[in-house]
């Protein structure tokens, strides 16, 4: 019992950045943009949140940057594919590739007087156990003995399931992704809604990066997200681009991740690498089912304008 | 109201000045974007850069002695990259979105380790010869990224599963394989605890041309042939170039769309296990940390930015290798991050994306038709 609340609250820990990121880039790909750039935009976040945070000695400094940054560099892919009409898969791995590269440039630069970031330590978002709540047995030590950034989620996520599903806003932005045509003629302006939601998403990819740099494992090391992007990528099709689902797929994963720590602590013989596997092959298993059966596909598949610009000139 | 805007408008031809002018250009701007992020942290930009071509080039007083071991580094870094990008272009041909070199060239690594480390070990009567064993490398390597290649192709042709998401997982689903490989299952007992395969016999290496550059830069250049008749020399080629342009001109042609996915894929992820190969057996020797460096993702750079020819990918992987190898000595002798590279790459692949527009599109200053206002020669004097 211990083992699986120990597992349950890690898995709450490091499920964080993942939902955020995986909310955000629901978010996108529903406006019907496809942004491969999550990887980069992550570490991006990452990198300038602890350098902010470190240089302004807050934390919430930290967040707010990051999410600038997010959404900049979220900025440019919309601008590169919405306006530029140029390749949706090809700008979004150009992107990682560029905050890639740009956040270990950064952390070798961003430290006091041009020192690199590695190693220092900076402020953080710490547990803060909720009075009365976190006594509960079992839930309490998991649900409510978290940072600030954890209880936020418990607010986000129905927020945004409900402005997606229950809201015209939410209305439009989905017929925007299914049918970029129709919502034109219904007089919704698609390419200012996809500039949009194409920076919330990067803002909140931003964010997730910031929850790994300040409360996940705070500091910066280079690779800090370690693949964390692309396990993203694979969740948002795993919770068939719905932010209820992303969480259970998000605890999932991250679960993964804890669960692999926890087993090789007992010395277990399953490897690290083959465990890690799992949410990759789930995704691709997923991605079939939902593309196979063709009832299941009307209901939860992808945005049916995914990937696609949209000209207005040359609508058909 | 202005009686101006701006207007694009699509152009009947694909400009050839612009196809020219939006690389030059997208390199120049991003050049002076690493400049001003050099001086941002104090470096001299054009120092740097001199230091970073000197770096992948090497300079005149060290030609005349005879010393070309920059020149000589930068082509070691080119194979991959030549072989990734022909990979992802010939893919990229069909609009096939092959996101999974990565994934493959790892494959074929792992697949000429396991030739080289466990056949003369299983079967010890066969020769012990360079000419018996390289072919049989090579092609198990092709053989294992083609196959790789062809899960997603598969999915793809038969039950329309989205390969830009299936390549991009069964990259990492290949890189932990390889780690589990090197680190645990096939780690060399007698190797001091660290993580890598036993060295592979001598046998089974590609032989050396000159320092570290071996035989794999040849078999780049040799690729780059083979796909290039393939792709613009046979019906094939053009029926694959058909497909990528409409896949209903391609129905109507009675082409096969699943049989081409399959071929294509299988043609695209046995290059990409080449890759994987000319690593292994041309300079790692064994199995070890390395493999999976980025070189599949920077194929997809170079494929592009190549316009998706194969002679076009021999010189970008070739400028994009002198990148890679001109980042690594600033931070040896200057002391300034290597990732200046992936930097400027990405932010010229940006740049030429965000201008690739003007190859299909030109943008014309035309007068509003609702236009009543009196003639003004300025724009702005009629907004005030």
């Amino acid at each position: 019992m211990e083992l699986v609340i120990s597992i349950l609250s890690i898995a709450i820990v490091a499920g964080v950045s993942l939902v955020y990121a995986t909310i955000g880039e629901i978010f996108t790909e529903r406006s019907g943009i496809l942004n491969l750039g999550v990887e980069g935009m992550m570490i991006m976040g990452a990198v300038t949140a602890f350098a902010a945070a470190f240089h302004t000695g807050s934390a919430w400094v930290g967040v707010l940057i990051a999410m600038l940054v997010g959404g900049g560099m979220a900025l440019i892919h919309a601008f590169i594919t919405i306006t530029m009409r140029a390749d949706q898969v090809v700008s979004g791995l150009a992107l990682t590739l560029f905050g890639t590269g740009l956040s270990s440039f950064l952390g070798q630069r961003l430290g006091p007087d041009g020192s690199p970031l590695v190693g220092l330590i900076g402020p953080r978002f710490r547990p803060i156990p909720i009075p009365v709540l976190s006594e509960i047995p079992i839930i309490g030590q998991m649900f409510f003995n978290q940072d600030i950034l954890v209880y936020i989620i418990y607010l986000f996520v129905p927020v945004s399931w409900y402005f997606l599903y229950k809201t015209r806003p939410g209305l439009h932005l989905r017929a925007v992704g299914e049918s970029p045509q129709t919502a034109d003629a219904l007089g919704v302006n698609v390419l200012k809604l996809r500039y949009f939601y194409t920076m919330i998403g990067g803002m909140l990819v931003g964010l997730g990066g910031a929850h790994l740099s300040l409360a996940y494992t705070p500091g910066w090391a280079e690779h800090l997200t370690g693949g964390r992007g692309w396990i993203v990528i694979a969740l948002v099709i795993f919770a068939t681009w719905d932010p209820g689902r992303a969480v259970i797929g998000a605890l999932l994963f991250g679960g993964v991740n804890a669960i692999q720590f926890r087993l090789q602590a007992m010395g277990a013989t399953i490897p690290a690498s083959l465990l890690n596997m799992l949410p990759y092959i789930l995704t691709v298993v997923v991605l079939v089912a939902i593309t196979w059966f063709e009832s299941f596909r009307k209901r939860v598949g992808p945005p049916a304008a995914l990937g696609l610009p949209y000209m207005r000139e040359e609508r058909s | 109201m202005m009686p101006y805007t701006l207007k694009l408008e699509k152009r009947l031809e694909i400009s050839r000045t612009a196809t020219f002018l939006v690389p030059v250009i997208s390199i120049l701007l991003a050049l002076v974007f690493g400049a001003v992020l050099l001086s941002l942290v104090g470096a001299n930009p054009l120092k740097t850069y001199q230091a970073m071509l000197e770096g992948a080039f090497g300079t005149p007083a060290l030609w005349q002695q005879g010393r070309y071991h920059n020149i000589i580094e930068t082509l070691v870094k080119a194979t991959p990259l030549i072989l990734t990008g022909l990979a992802v272009a010939v893919a990229f041909r069909m609009r096939f979105w092959n996101i999974g070199a990565e994934g493959q060239l790892v494959m074929g690594g792992i697949a000429a380790a396991a030739v080289a480390l466990w056949v003369p070990t299983l079967l010890p009567f066969l020769p012990e010869s360079r000419w018996f064993y390289l072919p049989l490398i090579i092609l198990s390597s092709m053989l294992a990224g083609a196959i790789w290649a062809l899960i997603p192709a598969f999915l793809k042709a038969y039950l329309k599963v989205d390969e830009i998401i299936t390549t991009l997982m069964f990259n990492y689903i290949a890189i932990l394989l390889y780690q589990y490989l090197f680190n645990i299952a096939w780690k060399d007992p007698d190797g001091f605890g660290f993580p890598g395969t036993a060295m592979i016999p001598d046998f089974t290496w590609l032989p050396r041309i000159t320092g570290r550059l071996h035989w794999g830069i040849l078999i780049g250049i040799a690729a780059a042939l083979v796909v290039w008749i393939i792709m613009d020399r046979t019906r094939w080629g053009y029926e694959i170039r058909l497909i990528g342009e409409s896949k209903n001109a391609g129905r109507y042609a009675g082409i096969s769309l699943a049989a081409t996915i399959l071929l294509v894929m299988f043609l695209s992820g046995g290059l990409a296990g080449l890759a994987g190969m000319s690593e292994v057996t041309g300079i790692s020797y064994r199995l070890q940390r390395g493999l999976a460096v980025g070189s599949g993702f920077t194929g997809i750079i170079i494929a592009w930015l190549a316009r998706l020819n194969p002679w076009g990918v021999l010189l970008v992987a070739f400028l994009m290798a002198a990148l890679l190898v001109g980042g690594e000595q600033i931070q040896m002798t200057m002391g300034l991050p290597a990732s200046v590279s992936p930097v400027l790459q990405g932010a010229i692949l940006l740049f030429v994306l965000g201008g690739s527009l003007f190859n299909q599109y030109r943008l014309r200053i035309v007068r509003l038709a609702l236009a009543a206002e009196p003639e003004s020669e300025n724009p702005a004097a009629s907004e005030e």
